[in-house]
């Protein structure tokens, strides 16, 4: 076998790996918003998304006791009749987007030739992957920032009262929360398009992966639990290992990351996401909301894993990306 | 400094135990048309991506204008304009729009962008579709598209891969005068194909591949002595005598071969066209054709190859 090329020692490119990241952002960024697929998908959004928002309004209205939060209930809220909250939609609309801008970034480019061609352009690859990322990013962004807007603005104009300036904030840690968590899906769907050249494969992989983290991964999650657990829990620590077993293994889902940090900001009365020790509660008045920065603390974890999430995956696309013939 | 744009010297590509380019040397000279020929895989794409600095070699230097293309690919590619094997544009945006994202991406002032796009695309007659989407271009036009991209880049050095496939015997013909116009612009154009006379009829030299490794280099005529054996082949048709011995006869005929009915193919060590026709009619014959063979490419390659497999 001959060997691999020594080149780590002594050979280092010149030049910024961002070299051209900006038009690369513009183009993707332009391309996305005119495309029709963009229609589509705002669709989609609006379908999903506007049925939650429009009966939780109904059901605000009706509500007569004293509610703090009343502004964040219209995301939370499920009405009776249909029990999906505007998060939970979100939940899967935010993926299904998030692959839908990303499944054929690059291998599009590859089978229509115009990789290469790009490519011997003044610029590294590194450019055109993190602008074709960054570009997707922004185009969820605008989208989630426009929804976020409207159910706002819904808000105000349906329940004839303004949000206070704890909820605005509130709101917009959850826009952000939402975006990365569309980043983690963006930057998953990037990788497929970057390990398979036909573009419907790809896409076939990032929706399964998606559907096997929002439908089977919690029941193999509570499966593996099971099997774990004793069969007889005897004491409360017994008890409390394998509930943070099965929490542990839940959140490898990134949608069970981006619930967590949802609920943990829009409903302030979360104080954990598993059980509370009685030690815990001493002193709780019970159904009191944590101040926003406790918030925040209690979802640190949600947020970095879903902002790690996003590296790792993007990270994973870079380097196979970086090792990919470009010839046809 | 030597006026040579590119320099290579045992440049090597492996795929595993695949040697698909074998430590092959080459220089092109500036302002001259270099054509890299050779059957498919014979490893002409790779050598082109790897002066590129789009794939890692495995050994051996490159010098493409006094860049090295692994360390300091980004100063190549500013210099160099590449027009790829079946290029694509992106079909939603206009010409226009195509060449203005190149130019972003090449740093271009945007006043001084819009001026060089529409000169370009004038140099390749294409002024007049500059706003149409280049999903209703045809093959030969996106081709042009490709040079036009070249031309704006005021590349110092063009490649060119197989840009004649595919295309009708008109469009070539325009696409080698576009080619022939980069020439003139004092541009070196590295042109690949296994199309053989086509590439023969504009380039100064060539090189033809074979197992990655180059066979031969040097001009079209150059490489004809060397394959077919020095000499001045012309082709002869005449009837009424006994030709083969008229010709036989004539002080500088080195052979005479039968190519069909009334016809010989004549080697000679000059041009003996003149004492040829003086002979024939002079001895009573009807000269009716008599014909400059130039030594054709095609020629050069399939008997090349011949020996090659009979060697083998």
């Amino acid at each position: 076998m001959p060997r691999k090329p020594a080149r780590s020692a002594g050979i280092r490119r010149e030049g910024s790996p961002f070299t051209g990241l900006g038009p690369v952002f513009m183009k993707e960024f332009a391309d996305h918003l005119s495309s029709a697929r963009m229609m589509v998908l705002m669709l989609f959004v609006i379908v999903f998304g506007a049925f939650p928002v429009a009966s939780s309004l109904q059901q605000l209205r009706t509500v007569t006791e004293q509610d703090s939060y009343l502004f964040l209930r219209i995301f939370t809220s499920a009405p009776e009749s249909l029990p999906i909250s505007f998060v939970f939609a979100l939940n899967f609309i935010i993926p299904v987007m998030a692959i839908g801008l990303g499944f054929d970034a690059v291998n599009s480019e590859f089978n229509r030739r115009t990789l290469s061609r790009v490519l011997s352009q003044p610029i590294y690859r590194d450019a055109l992957l993190l602008g074709k990322f960054l570009g997707g990013l922004a185009t969820l962004a605008v989208v989630m920032t426009a929804l976020w807007l409207i159910v706002f603005g819904a808000g105000l104009l349906l329940l004839g009262l303004p949000p206070r300036g704890v909820e605005v904030a509130r709101g917009a840690c959850f826009l952000l929360a939402a975006i990365a968590y569309g980043g983690v899906w963006l930057a998953a769907s990037l990788l497929f398009s970057v390990i398979f050249r036909s573009t419907a494969t790809s896409a076939l992989c990032a929706l399964g992966l998606w559907l096997f983290f929002f439908l089977l991964w919690p029941m193999i999650a509570s499966a593996i639990t099971l099997g774990f657990a004793p069969s007889q829990i005897r004491s409360a620590e017994e008890y409390l290992a394998v509930e943070q077993l099965g929490l542990v293994l839940s959140r490898f889902s990134p949608g069970t990351l981006f619930s967590e940090a949802v609920v943990g900001l829009l409903n302030p009365e979360t104080r954990t996401f598993g059980s509370m020790l009685p030690a815990q509660m001493r002193g709780v008045i019970p159904g009191a909301p944590l101040p926003l920065d406790q918030s925040l603390l209690l979802i640190w974890p949600q947020m970095t894993g879903l902002i790690a999430g996003m590296i790792v995956v993007f990270a994973a696309a870079y380097v196979i990306f970086q090792r990919e013939e470009v010839r046809a | 400094m030597t006026d040579n744009v590119i320099e290579v010297r045992g440049l090597l590509k492996l795929y595993g135990a695949n040697r698909a380019v074998d430590a092959i040397d080459l220089d092109i000279r500036r302002g001259e048309i270099f054509g890299l020929l050779g059957p498919n895989g014979a490893g002409k794409t790779t050598t082109i991506l790897m002066l590129l600095g789009l794939t890692e070699t495995s050994g051996g230097t490159v010098d493409v204008l006094g860049f090295d293309p692994v360390r300091q690919p980004l100063e190549v590619k500013r210099r160099v304009g590449y027009l790829p094997d079946a290029v694509g544009f992106y079909d939603h945006l206009t010409a226009r729009e195509n060449l203005r994202y190149t130019a972003r991406l090449l740093a271009t002032p945007r006043r001084d962008a819009e001026k060089r796009i529409s000169d370009a695309m004038e140099s390749v007659q294409l002024a007049d579709v500059l706003d149409k989407r280049v999903s209703t271009f045809s093959r030969g036009m996106r081709q042009r598209l490709g040079i036009a991209e070249i031309v704006m880049k005021k590349a110092e050095i063009a490649i060119l891969d197989e840009p004649t496939s595919g295309l009708d015997p008109h469009a070539t013909f325009e696409l080698l005068e576009m080619i022939r116009g980069l020439k003139k612009a004092g541009v070196a154009v590295l042109i690949s194909s296994h199309l053989l006379d086509r590439v023969q009829s504009v380039c100064d030299r060539v090189a033809l591949f074979n197992h990655g490794k180059i066979a031969l280099m040097g001009s079209v005529v150059e490489l004809a002595n060397q394959v077919l054996g020095a000499g001045h082949p012309i082709l002869v048709e005449a009837s009424g005598i006994d030709i083969a011995a008229a010709l036989r006869g004539i002080e500088g005929v080195q052979t005479v071969v039968p190519e069909g009915e009334g016809a010989w193919r004549v080697v000679a060590d000059r041009d003996v066209r003149a004492s040829v026709a003086q002979r024939i009619v002079s001895s009573g014959g009807s000269l009716t054709r008599l014909a400059d063979l130039q030594p054709s490419l095609e020629e050069v390659y399939t008997r090349y190859f011949q020996e090659q497999r009979d060697a083998a």
